[in-house]
């Protein structure tokens, strides 16, 4: 099986994170890593290769420092690696994601086809989790998102996903894209030898002119919404915190009842 | 929510489709702020998906938030998937001439939101806090980001807009002398094998007592500190009328299911009251619930993080903070007669 899976570089969820005054996430801060929701697409990927024999790609679409992404999933196991970057790319909103990471995919069929796309359930910089649906609609795949539990079986794959007020299986015929949830496994830590390993592994670059997609219909210049204005929260006012004194529990329903919140 | 100062007539007169969150006959809450919001940025139309029309009390609630007609599309969306959702609303949308088009912030929605925008080449935004238009009669959205710390204003700038609101962010107002809406049915015919997915079971939750999650206007959440009994977290949910949320240690250790998940990866929440207990207040739980009105913590440690965010902290032990809040909210409701 030839199996892709998209990983993407984000601002760690643990700094201080912020937007530029073009309203663009502020990727300059140098403390960004691989999307923790992508470790598990990339464990997902590494088990159903394992299980069923293939190949994985990882791939990103970023600026240079995105290549941390892709080389954090080689130290995990994958066996190669693209990296779409480009100048234009600058400002892509998500339509201009998927287009373009779905040229990568169509790409790397070439050769020997793509059986499954794996992603991960959402992108903690944005937190859209629309990518898995736009590149099936791209890719013209069928797709089976937010798997908790996926397993591949007669050129299908087939998952679990628990939804608000239900939970469905979903059964997706190969070629795929799937999107993962952060309960669907426990990702791998590199070792010693995957972290070695890794150096020696294969990160391809790509223009947008490589993959023939045109620079006016992605970046900023072509995205369908623009960032007007983005403003950090001011702080809560008016905060209280209080010891509990044997009485707390009892000054709470006053406050609540007071703030006409019950 | 404010709608700009004169919105053009143009701006005023476009129908806006409303895609109605029901169970069964009865509308949901977060369809009535949908058309709430609907009406500050143009003309509400509804879309029903479901075996039968709306009639009755369902009708009129719809007619009584402002859909002036409500567009009957015969499927169960329960079994479709979003590709398929997005496929019949189409039908909707190029009935209409529809440019925008709100839904419910769920998962399944901006799924669904996802493939209509691509087909529609839309302008899409999910998550949204709110939506206004600007004098020159564009859409503009707001969203919070990176965990709530930020909030953006952005300007769709593509012709067509599928926009999905979260629930709680724009009350549900009713407009006086409203008509009952009239019903347009179109006929739809839900291509089973988009993309040759199929879907091969659904199991609907049993509906709880207590209000759902996303739409409850109090939420009480337990963390890692009540050592796996809800008893304490479920009872003051009942006293304050709210839902019972958890932190995804109480998930992951089986305490509750995994739908009562607050944060990043499980449901965003936005509730007039918040109340953590034995909650730490990690940034992956923070991106689910910052945005929620007024935030009571109640943690043993006075460093927990969650205290950065609170409106009101109590430093002390859940066990009997909580029953004591019950105990005296209920005393106080008794008290002044609405018990
Ligand atoms: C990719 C990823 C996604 C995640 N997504 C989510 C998510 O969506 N939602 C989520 O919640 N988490 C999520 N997490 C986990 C998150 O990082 C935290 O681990 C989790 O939120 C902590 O849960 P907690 O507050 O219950 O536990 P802890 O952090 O262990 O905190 C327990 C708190 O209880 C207090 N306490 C103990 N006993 C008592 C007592 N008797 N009375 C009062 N207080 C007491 C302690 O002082 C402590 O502050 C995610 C993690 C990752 C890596
Ligand atoms: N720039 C990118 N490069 C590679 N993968 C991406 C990129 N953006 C999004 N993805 C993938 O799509 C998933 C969902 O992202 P999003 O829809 O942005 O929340 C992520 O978990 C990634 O697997």
């Amino acid at each position: 099986m030839k199996i892709v899976v998209c990983v993407k570089h984000v601002p760690d969820v643990q700094a201080d994170r912020r937007f530029t005054d073009d309203g663009l996430v502020d990727r300059t801060q140098g403390d960004g890593t691989l999307n923790e929701l992508d470790e598990n697409a990339v464990e997902a990927a590494l088990a159903l290769a394992e299980a069923h024999g293939g190949e994985v790609v990882a791939l990103t679409m970023g600026p240079a420092d995105a290549e941390d992404a892709v080389r954090r999933a080689l130290q995990m196991g994958a066996d190669q690696a693209v990296h779409v970057q480009d100048d234009a790319l600058a400002g892509s909103d998500v339509f201009a994601t998927a287009a373009v990471l779905a040229a990568a995919v169509r790409r790397l069929g070439e050769d020997a086809p793509v059986d499954l796309v794996v992603t991960g359930m959402a992108a903690l910089d944005g937190l859209m989790s629309v990518v898995p649906s736009l590149l099936a609609a791209e890719l013209g795949t069928s797709q089976a998102t937010l798997a908790a539990e996926l397993a591949v079986e007669d050129g299908a794959v087939r998952v679990r996903r628990d939804l608000d007020d239900a939970t469905e299986v979903v059964r997706a015929p190969l070629p795929a894209v799937v999107s993962v949830t952060d309960q669907s496994n426990q990702p791998r830590y590199p070792n010693f030898k995957g972290i070695m390993a890794a150096r020696k592994k294969p990160v391809t670059t790509w223009s947008l002119a490589d993959l023939g997609v045109d620079a006016g219909a992605v970046g900023a210049a072509g995205a369908r919404t623009r960032v007007l204005q983005a403003t950090p929260r001011p702080p809560r006012e008016n905060r209280v915190l209080v010891t509990d004194d044997g009485g707390a529990g009892t000054q709470l329903a006053a406050y609540l009842v007071q703030n006409r919140l019950v | 929510m404010t709608s700009s100062g004169s919105p053009s007539d143009v701006a005023s007169g476009d129908v806006v489709l409303v895609v109605v969150d029901h169970q069964g006959t009865t509308v949901r809450n977060p369809a009535l702020e949908l058309l709430t919001a609907a009406r500050a940025i143009g003309r509400p139309e509804a879309v029903w998906l479901g075996g039968d029309a709306p009639a009755g009390a369902a009708l009129e609630t719809l007619g009584t938030h402002g859909a002036g007609v409500v567009h009957h599309l015969a499927v169960d969306p329960g079994g479709l998937l979003p590709a398929q959702v997005a496929q019949v609303l189409r039908v909707a949308v190029e009935a209409t001439g529809a440019r925008t088009v709100l839904l419910t912030s769920t998962f399944e929605n901006k799924e669904a939101s996802a493939h209509l925008a691509f087909h529609l080449g839309a302008g899409l935004v999910v998550d949204a806090a709110g939506v206004e238009r600007d004098d020159d009669g564009a859409l503009v959205t707001v969203q919070q980001a990176f965990a709530g710390t930020w909030t953006l204003r952005s300007v769709v700038t593509a012709e067509h807009a599928v926009v999905a609101l979260k629930a709680n962010a724009v009350p549900a107002e009713v407009v006086d002398g409203a008509p009952v809406p009239q019903v347009v049915a179109h006929p739809v015919v839900a291509d089973a094998s988009v993309g040759g997915a199929t879907l091969v079971e659904r199991t609907e939750r049993p509906v709880s007592e207590r209000p759902s999650l996303t739409e409850a206007q109090v939420v009480v959440v337990g963390g890692r500190g009540t050592n796996g009994d809800f008893s304490a977290v479920e009872d003051l949910a009942d006293a304050l009328g709210g839902a019972v949320g958890a932190t995804r240690v109480a998930t992951d250790e089986g305490w509750i299911g995994h739908e009562a998940q607050i944060g990043q990866t499980g449901v965003t929440v936005s509730p007039r009251l918040y109340v953590g207990a034995g909650v730490s207040g990690a940034v992956h739980h923070r991106g689910g619930m910052q945005s929620s009105g007024t935030i009571v913590a109640i943690n043993n440690d006075p460093e927990a993080p969650i205290f950065e965010i609170a409106d009101y902290g109590i430093v002390g032990d859940l066990t009997t903070v909580l029953p004591q809040t019950a105990a005296e909210v209920r005393r106080l409701r008794a008290e002044s007669g609405e018990a």
